[in-house]
């Protein structure tokens, strides 16, 4: 195991990383879990984060790089502190998802792809996220929020900035600014994302407690 | 025959506030049937699964319970739960994993007994977070009630069950390739043969791959025996299936309905029909990787394997996609084809180049630029990446992704081929206006 002086990680976050390999039966498989521990560590996966990880696993690093760069999310640059992936794949484009891609560029300022002056919004164009029920659909830091129009996309932007929420939550957005579901979501629940990763914690636990 | 089943939504449907705990799981007779196969050996497992003639719910439809008896003898066996539900139109296992995940937890029990599995995982896609969420939440209730780890329900058998998170790769719900991707490794399609799952699959050892909503519908089959679940279908199309409508419908959303009705009654009758009146145009029955369906010729076709395979397209993940008579299908071919153009995994000269090709020829017509050639130019890439164009593909690929971006050309070619050269001669769109 790597040498406690050797890693940039937090105790906190060295702690999880151990947990994480603790529940794969070979420590490659833990690449991607760690990838996005990295990215949390960070803000973004950065090529000292992907070295972290190589040392976690037993790769190299250009091993670490190959995998990162195969997958979408895994985020190599600065994105802004909202990263806004507008679903523009066949059922949310039938619904109007290119309008509503072309009101988050220009309420945003900038064009898919890109982060505006002030690190606020990344705006980016994605393939299908299972929302199609719900189309036009889009993500903050990969939060759903369904049934988006050009009007209630604008909203959510202007929302992004002038509330500046320290998390964004699916449930929360999807009352502000969703309309029609895929389905029933029934209960509404209060666990946000911090940065242009999934909020998806604990990751690998058994017993529920990080 | 239009009434929705409850099996699989059962739960969630009855008791919409607290579907996803354990306690309601529990109260509704929850992980009774994990309990029961504990006592049944694998060959009385997979027998029942056998009879009951479940088929695969991921897109292929391949007999659940001979998948399991292909299994081979090495150990560790491991099992692998597909959950990395990315097939554009399909939104069904969402819903299954975000309200009721101990149903998949039970199931996953039973697969892993009835295939001696001590370590079972479930590849959720990246873009799921709160599925994720629910279903590791489920874990973790399972985990402390003891229902997993060592000695589940007090018995002598082990079972770890880890939850994972894919990073934006639709390939990775290609069986060999979410392996790979489990694995820590890129995720690209394996050959087949030698890299058959059942033989060699995670780490080399015999693997179970199965989808989120077969899995979820074992502890059913267990519970009402393999006869009465036969009886919920229609025919060789046993128990419920899920459909994910979307598109140009009143009512989009998932449908647990059985095998049997006709595309009129799911179109008009389950989903609403068009909106505001307008006309069917095309639908696509199985996802984007299906060809398409006309009015003319498909709308009173039963809705069965059988029936749609011998019409040239599939059911698929059960995906149907809508569209009305205001849809340019330049651009939703192009739409679609871009889509696996963007997630081809680069491995193979055919689907890398030839989607991009398919891509460009396609926005080259639909932004009036198009030539007379280019409805050949499309028809002789599309058969560079699947021989004759055939239905089932003649595939020159390791996986079905390539392929599957010549459906929508396929399509087009077949039944829209006026409104292609429209484009061409007409500099653009001739429905420019009409859309909405």
């Amino acid at each position: 195991m790597l040498p406690r002086t050797m890693s940039r990680w937090s105790p906190e976050t060295r702690e999880r990383a151990r947990r994480i390999l603790a529940r794969y039966p070979e420590k490659r498989s833990a690449v991607m879990p760690l990838l996005y521990l990295a990215a949390a560590e960070d803000g973004h996966l950065t090529p000292e984060g992907m070295e972290e990880v190589a040392r976690w696993v037993g790769l190299t690093p250009a091993q670490v790089q190959s995998v990162a760069s195969f997958y979408t999310m895994y985020k190599r640059e600065r994105t802004g502190r909202y990263l806004v992936s507008c679903c523009t794949s066949i059922s949310c484009m039938l619904l109007g998802a290119d309008e509503v891609l072309a009101a988050v560029e220009d309420e945003a300022g900038v064009p898919a792809g890109e982060t505006d002056d002030e690190g606020v919004i990344t705006v980016e164009h994605v393939e299908c996220i299972g929302a199609c029920g719900g189309a036009p659909a889009l993500q903050v830091n990969y939060e759903l929020v369904e049934g988006v129009t050009p009007d209630t996309a604008r909203e959510l932007i202007r929302w992004l900035r002038s509330a500046s929420p320290e998390a964004v939550h699916t449930d929360e957005m999807q009352e502000l600014f969703g309309t029609r579901r895929s389905f029933d979501w029934a209960v509404p629940e209060r666990v946000g994302a911090v940065g242009p990763f999934p909020a998806f914690e604990p990751y690998g636990t058994t017993d529920g407690n990080p | 025959m239009t009434d929705q089943l409850r099996v699989i939504t059962r739960r969630m449907v009855e008791h919409p506030a607290d579907s996803h705990t354990l306690a309601r799981y529990e109260a509704t007779g929850g992980y009774r049937q994990a309990r029961r196969s504990l006592d049944m050996s694998r060959d009385e497992l997979v027998e029942l699964v056998k009879e009951s003639g479940l088929l695969g719910r991921g897109g292929a439809a391949f007999p659940a319970g001979l998948k399991w008896s292909f299994l081979a003898p090495a150990r560790p066996a491991y099992l692998v739960v597909n959950a990395d539900e990315s097939e554009p139109g399909t939104f069904k296992d969402r819903q299954l994993l975000e309200r009721d995940p101990h149903q998949l937890v039970e199931g996953m029990i039973i697969a892993a007994v009835a295939n001696e599995v001590h370590h079972a995982f479930v590849y959720v896609r990246g873009e799921y977070p709160k599925p994720a969420r629910r279903l590791q939440r489920a874990v973790d209730e399972a985990y402390t009630a003891g229902y997993l780890g060592e000695g589940i329900f007090g018995s002598d058998y082990d079972l770890e069950v880890t939850v994972h998170l894919g990073a934006g790769a639709y390939i990775c719900g290609e069986e060999t390739a979410l392996i790979n991707s489990l694995e820590g490794r890129r995720g690209e399609p394996r050959l087949k043969p030698p890299y058959f799952p059942a033989a060699k699959g995670l780490y080399m050892m015999p693997t179970i791959v199965n989808n989120v909503e077969t899995v979820s519908n074992l502890p059913h089959i267990l519970e009402m025996g393999p006869e009465a679940y036969k009886a919920l279908g229609h025919e060789a199309d046993t128990g419920s299936f899920l459909f994910s409508v979307s598109g140009h419908v009143n009512r989009p959303g998932n449908y647990e309905l059985p095998h049997g009705l006709t595309w009129r009654e799911l179109i008009y009758e389950v989903a609403g029909g068009i909106r505001g009146g307008n006309e069917l145009k095309t639908w696509i029955p199985g996802g984007a990787s299906a060809p398409w369906f006309v009015p003319s010729d498909h709308l009173d076709l039963p809705i069965t394997k059988d029936a749609t395979a011998k019409a040239g397209s599939m059911l698929g993940s059960g995906a149907v996609v809508v569209m009305d008579d205001t849809t340019c299908v330049v651009r939703a071919a192009e739409r679609i084809v871009r889509f696996f153009a963007h997630e081809s995994c680069g491995q193979c000269t055919p689907c890398r180049e030839g989607t991009t090709w398919l891509e460009m020829i396609l926005r080259r017509i639909e932004s009036g630029a198009g030539r007379e050639v280019d409805v050949d130019l499309l028809l002789e890439v599309g058969g560079n990446i699947s021989v004759g164009l055939a239905w089932p593909p003649r595939m020159t690929t390791i996986c079905p992704l390539g392929p599957s971006a010549v459906s929508p050309i396929i399509s087009i070619t077949k039944y829209f081929k006026d409104e292609v050269l429209a484009h061409i001669h007409g500099n653009g769109c001739p429905l420019r206006g009409a859309q909405r």
